[in-house]
């Protein structure tokens, strides 16, 4: 007994201290995590983000150099508050607010301070720097927009959210990232890699060498520079068309998909979302509900179609052979589909064929036609899926695949959707015989009507859209290259393409909109739209359409505007399509009687109508605000870095004033 | 030739664990005292910590080959003058000794520093055995008991006030020798009891909740145990002799101790969370141990031994190098060795045919265990800080030479024996 005591108790003590070691070592890993937070600093080296041309390589976007005041909450020390803070502009509670808020995220990692201080406040910070313990300044790279439109097809960029640092773990708290528009779509190519370092410290905080030597170390990679199919000059031209009205524009050039322009009305300047300012003028679009500014009207607003969809009824009676380009149907200024159910017409009516049909837009001829669509056969169910079919091979009810990241599927309606919601009824083509004019189920967005006017120009296939036109030394998706082609034969586009080309004539609904020298083929469109106001379903103007391609022969834009309670399709759309098209092939405008009278109209009226109650112009407020801040900034670097007297750039004050 | 039957006889095994373990030691220290990359930094840079242990290391060599050639009744022979040496240095402290960091442990020559307590433990070792060794000696009659003791405690008054409690609490572990030859069994049952009782009345903070304990313990034992002779007199007494043992743990825990020594303690008992202020050497040092893993960073890729978070890393706190740069698998390698050594040194001295030698290697392998215990334990957080090195691993040449002088006398007895008849 005696002799054993000491052994045991050696061998027992060792055990117990590897149990607490293996303990300490395997199955407790909060030491791990707490060590690599003690020992190694992470230092990242932001690339410059990618600059973005247009497709005649004007440069749209470029970056300035942006400075992010840092700050580990621990290191701060013996700070001088009152003169930290007046140096920055900021008071007291701001500055308390903001350490809280670092010291819960963590007292010993960095976080963002003050973000995106200009040339101006950095260099003043600088030179003081020394004296503020536990602050560095960050340096990081912004954009600076080269214009003054596009904010819509750019999106902007933003600190990363939590939800984004908790999901990806390359970003980390106080990163930029690109939100909304091309900066979404290309963040992974615009942003580049950014470099990191790892460093050794010791228990003082002084950095002791690198990591591993560096093993782990990634140097930065800069961002790729895009083109974008976009045209600056023609979507300029759009933004500025588009001014105090509603809707959208979407021009496509036909042989590629190439969207040539993407309007959205109301806009912004871009540069309201860079620098200091960009969260407080980012909450005011937001909050705008009304205006919607950050609404994208040409992608994501779903509008019945109207009139221009009749191209589409045209098209698939053509190929299900219920009519010819000869058949005659007779309009007495409207169509009876049901008993007391009357459809009105605007056709000068009598015996009407297909060609007359499309430039007068006949309700009766094209609702005949559908209705022989649907009752070609028996099962009604199954006519309509045809119909629905032929209407998808445009790219119509769903997402197109485009590269912006945002979008909507838009409608078109199967058996599934009548047979539920006329369970136990008959129903037959003259049951839903509002589709055959655009006014039924059918839901279209802009884009989706450009995409299916490109289709028309090309004579029965497209491309999908794309903004994207080429990436420094980078393939774009090939995707973009695939041809889709629809179900209706290329002959039945010809008589087609013959109607939408007279409506330009002098019995057309665009007569006397006409280009001389361009041969425009167009559709103008009108669509009913209702609106619960104060509890009550109102009527509302009829939305304003117009739908065309151009030239008729070889066709180089198709396009698809939309203006919002614009009364009818050639009063505001037509015309506005018609500029467009002008604009691109010619270069400059002849049509300048209307063309001012686009560029001054306005339909706020239309839109107080609306919202009577509430409606204030936020956006107003917001570019009348901005503007004297941004020019007196702007007017203030710029004598500082040239020394040239103060001036206000014209771009930076927003066209609209209420 | 002597020397040829030293080197024949010899215990082989030991000596190549402890050439193991003050190689990894080095290594160790090394790795916690350098500072920046390694290229900038020459090894025999003796300026540097890691360069003066080479020294150290180098300068034991001689040591050993000194202890290995004289004879080995000399040990024996002269241990009480060896024993009276030590103390006399012990006591010389008091007048010449160099104070570092409010102890007065050292002896200095120039920027040279000994520690005497180092080489005392040997000393002891040997008077003990001497004792010990004594055929009169029987350890049952109480003022044996008494004279064993006090050779034991001599040294310990002479440290403590020193202060130097780590060194002093290495003197409890004769308490294992004394019982290997015959010290009743009770002194060890008391002592554990004691340490119990300690924590116990620490823990709770509250004496009566001990005392309430310990007076349920004995009424149920009392009326359960019918073999033990129930000797109401012999419960009550230990009943109080307990109450005032407990109530004076608590006055001199709250009146004695000064502040930091209760900080440890309550550190251990996790009643204090302050990690930047007290708690930080224990907490930095299970950071590090536990941020090992299976296989470690890696040689010279320690974050925490590179920062250098762990205070007194390349001495008390060298194991956290092994923990952190060498894994689980590392600490399992140095803690064998370890508990490899100690088991041989007690088999070997069980082998002994002279009482004397038996003795003396007891009380080595028992110093070893109880530094080895001791320390580790307080890196990895279950034991108090308390100043107690690594043997052969920490830092320092005093520490180095005095288990090296320890170790190698009784290989040297053992290499002696055939010729002790």
């Amino acid at each position: 007994m005696r002799k054993v005591l000491l052994p045991s108790l050696v061998i027992i003590a060792g055990s117990l201290l590897l149990i607490r070691i293996f303990f300490l070592q395997i199955i407790d890993d909060s030491f791990k995590l707490k060590s690599e937070n003690n020992a190694i600093k992470i230092k990242y080296d932001y690339p410059e983000r990618g600059y973005v041309y247009d497709r005649n390589g004007k440069l749209l976007i470029a970056n300035q150099p942006s400075y992010d005041i840092m700050v580990v909450p621990r290191e701060v020390k013996n700070l001088d508050t009152l003169e930290f803070c007046q140096l920055l502009d900021i008071d007291k509670a701001f500055f308390l607010k903001k350490m809280e808020k670092a010291r819960v995220y963590s007292p010993m990692l960095p976080s963002v301070f003050l973000p995106q201080l200009n040339k101006l406040e950095y260099a003043a910070f600088q030179e003081k720097i020394r004296k503020f313990n536990g602050f560095y300044i960050q340096k990081r790279s912004i954009r600076d927009y080269q214009v003054s439109y596009g904010a819509n097809v750019f999106g902007f960029i933003a600190q990363v959210n939590e939800a984004i640092v908790a999901k990806n773990p390359y970003y980390k708290p106080g990163d930029l990232i690109g939100k909304q528009g091309i900066e979404q779509s290309y963040e992974e190519i615009l942003r580049g890699q950014k470099g990191v370092k790892h460093i050794l410290r010791d228990k003082f905080n002084r950095e002791i060498g690198s990591y591993k030597d560096g093993k782990y170390d990634t140097i930065a990679q800069q961002g790729k520079d895009i083109t974008l199919t976009i045209d600056g000059d023609l979507q300029q031209y759009g933004e500025e068309l588009m001014v105090n009205k509603w809707g959208g524009i979407v021009a496509i050039e036909p042989k590629t998909g190439e969207i040539l322009a993407l309007v959205t009305s109301p806009n912004y300047d871009p540069a309201l979302l860079v620098g200091r300012q960009r969260s407080k003028n980012y909450s005011l679009l937001y909050r705008d509900s009304i205006a919607k500014p950050l609404y994208d009207r040409g992608l994501l607003a779903q509008y019945t179609p109207g009139s221009p969809f009749k191209i589409l009824t045209g098209l698939v009676a053509l190929q299900e052979g219920v009519i010819s380009d000869s058949t005659r149907f007779v309009c007495n200024h409207g169509f009876s589909y049901a008993r007391g159910r009357f459809m009105r017409c605007h056709c000068s009516g009598g015996s009407i064929q297909l060609h007359r049909a499309i430039y007068e837009s006949c309700n009766t001829f094209f609702s005949s036609s559908y209705i022989k669509i649907i009752n070609k056969y028996n099962d009604h169910g199954y006519a309509v899926d045809l119909w629905a079919k032929h209407l998808k091979s445009f790219g119509l009810g769903d997402f197109m695949g485009y590269d912006l990241p945002i979008g909507v599927r838009g409608n078109i309606p199967t058996s599934k959707i009548y047979n539920r919601t006329y369970a136990g009824w008959k129903w037959d083509g003259k049951t839903i015989v509002s589709n055959a004019i655009g006014q039924g189920e059918v839901l279209m967005s802009p884009i989706q009507l450009a995409n299916f006017m490109a289709t028309i120009a090309n004579r029965g296939y497209y491309y999908t859209p794309h903004i994207i036109k080429k990436i420094k030394n980078q393939p774009i998706d090939p995707k973009y290259r695939q041809k889709h082609t629809t179900t209706i034969d290329r002959k039945y586009f010809d008589p087609i393409i013959e109607g939408m080309h007279a409506v330009y004539g002098p019995a057309g609904t665009a007569s006397g909109l006409g280009v001389e020298g361009i041969e425009i083929c167009g559709k103008t469109g009108t669509a009913e739209n209702f609106m619960v106001i104060n509890g009550k379903r109102t009527k509302l103007q009829d939305h304003s359409i117009f739908v065309a391609f151009a030239p008729k022969d070889n066709p180089k834009i198709a396009i698809a505007v939309f203006v919002e309670n614009g009364y009818w399709g050639k009063r505001w759309a037509g015309p506005i399509a018609t500029l467009m098209i002008e604009r691109y092939l010619k270069g400059k405008i002849t049509r300048t009687d209307f063309e001012k009278r686009m560029l001054q109209g306005s339909l706020q009226d239309q839109y107080n109508k609306r919202y009577p109650q509430k409606h204030q112009d936020s956006l107003g407020i917001l570019n009348a605000r901005v503007k004297d801040s941004i020019a007196r900034e702007k007017g203030k670097i710029d004598s500082l870095a040239t020394k040239k007297p103060v001036e206000v750039k014209k771009d930076t004050v927003k066209k609209k004033t209420p | 030739m002597r020397n040829q039957s030293v080197s024949s006889n010899i215990d082989w095994i030991s000596i190549v664990i402890y050439i193991t373990l003050v190689i990894l030691g080095w290594l160790n220290i090394y790795s916690s005292s350098l500072s920046g990359a390694p290229e900038d930094a020459s090894i025999f840079d003796f300026s540097q910590i890691y360069g003066k242990q080479f020294l150290f290391i180098l300068f034991s060599i001689p040591i050993i080959f000194t202890i290995l050639a004289i004879e080995a009744k000399f040990y024996e022979k002269y241990s009480i003058i060896i024993f009276a040496v030590s103390l006399l240095s012990l006591a010389g402290l008091f007048v010449f000794g160099k104070t570092i960091a409010g102890q007065r442990c050292w002896y200095g020559i120039g920027s040279f520093t000994l520690q005497p307590s180092e080489f005392a433990k040997a000393a002891t070792a040997l008077a003990l055995a001497k004792y010990l060794s004594d055929v009169q000696v029987n350890l049952r009659e109480m003022n044996r008991q008494i004279q064993a003791l006090f050779i034991v405690f001599l040294p310990v008054m002479l440290i403590l006030p020193q202060p130097d409690p780590g060194s002093a609490l290495i003197y409890f572990v004769f308490f294992f020798v004394l019982y290997r030859e015959g010290l009743p069994g009770w002194y060890l049952v008391t002592g554990f009891i004691a340490i119990l009782l300690f924590i116990l009345t620490l823990a709770t903070n509250n004496p009566y909740i001990v005392i309430g304990l310990t007076a349920l313990t004995l009424v149920v034992n009392h009326y359960r145990s019918r073999l033990v002779d129930r000797n109401i007199f012999a419960s009550i007494l230990m009943f109080l002799m307990i109450s005032v043992f407990t109530f004076s743990v608590n006055f001199v825990f709250n009146n004695v101790f000064k502040q930091h020594h209760r900080d440890r303690f309550n550190i251990l008992l996790g009643k204090e969370v302050d990690m930047k202020g007290v708690g930080y050497n224990t907490n930095q040092s299970e950071i590090a141990i536990g941020s090992g893993g299976w296989f470690g960073k890696g040689y010279l890729e320690g974050t925490q031994t590179k920062g250098g978070f762990v205070p007194e890393q390349h001495t008390d706190y060298i194991f956290t190098t092994v923990g952190e740069e060498w894994g689980f698998l590392g600490s399992l390698f140095v803690i064998g060795l370890f508990v490899g050594l100690i088991l041989r040194i007690i088999y070997l001295a069980e082998r002994q045919k002279t009482k004397f030698s038996r003795v003396y290697g007891y009380c080595v392998a028992g110093i070893l265990f109880i530094h080895f215990f001791v320390n580790i334990a307080m890196v990895i957080g279950v034991f108090p800080t308390i100043g107690v090195p690594l043997p052969f691993f920490s830092y320092g040449g005093s520490g180095l030479w005095g288990f090296t002088i320890l170790l190698f006398i009784f290989l040297k007895m053992d290499a002696n024996k055939v010729n002790e008849w």
